[in-house]
């Protein structure tokens, strides 16, 4: 898994490649656990490479969610592939996380 | 009917191996590519739990996985030597409490037909996953 963190105007784009998995979300977690320290007001999570999502991908989104509610920010995914909505819909979090088709629209709806 | 054996250290780095395994069973057990998907969540989620609370996360010990091809099945019986189960703790969790984790046992029983823990063995805990071709018709 590779993750990758870019700036466009005042969002953090953290665009993860791979499989998330016990094995790899600990990356990922720390990456957006030092976003939601520094009370980074508007992240987005960028899904389109990623083929694969566990439990523990799971939790690390949830938790990252959880963490910017605390300081009013905001945390959404975007461009999640059959596979990954799959898992969100089984675990009934596609209701929770605000869930965009594009990049672009999630960029707008901040 | 065909019996495949995979024995490997219970590493999450090699979790990618066992679900390339299982999904391409799945494949050739006939599964629609959505079930290949949920089933082999399952037995990584299945694994993960392995690790996590029969091994406590120790990387170096031993996980047998026994693969059974039938004529209407894909059965995955899963081995540790670690840490009893305490059964009365391996339940669903209530979706609407949201929260980091425990959501393993969720897909497991969402995906698999059925779910068959067995702690009464000397030593260690075997788990039995089963899924149908064809949906039983009591399901």
């Amino acid at each position: 898994m590779e993750v990758r963190v870019d700036d466009r105007d005042s969002v953090k784009i953290v665009e993860v490649e791979g499989e998330v998995d016990l094995y790899s979300s600990p990356q990922l977690r720390k990456i957006l656990l030092d976003l939601t320290k520094k009370e980074q007001k508007a992240i987005l999570v960028e899904l389109s490479k990623v083929k694969y999502m566990d439990s523990s991908g799971i939790a690390t989104l949830v938790e990252a969610l959880q963490q910017t509610s605390k300081y009013s920010g905001k945390l959404k995914l975007a461009n999640l592939r059959d596979a990954v909505r799959d898992v969100f819909e089984l675990s009934r979090l596609d209701k929770v996380f605000d869930i965009y088709p594009t990049t672009e629209d999630a960029l707008k709806a901040f | 009917m065909s019996e495949i054996e995979l024995r490997l250290p219970s590493d999450p780095k090699l979790l990618k191996i066992i679900r390339a395994s299982v999904s391409h069973l799945c494949e050739i057990c006939g599964f629609a590519e959505d079930e290949r998907n949920a089933v082999t969540l399952a037995v990584d989620e299945a694994v993960a739990n392995i690790i996590k609370h029969t091994y406590n996360s120790a990387n170096n010990k031993p996980i047998v996985i026994f693969f059974r091809v039938l004529d209407d099945r894909l059965q995955v019986v899963l081995r540790d030597f670690g840490n009893k189960l305490d059964l009365s703790k391996i339940k669903s969790r209530n979706l609407d409490d949201v929260r980091p984790g425990g959501l393993g046992v969720h897909f497991i029983k969402s995906a698999m037909d059925e779910v068959h823990y067995d702690n009464t063995l000397e030593v260690g805990n075997q788990l039995t996953l089963t899924k149908y071709l064809f949906p039983k018709k009591e399901k």
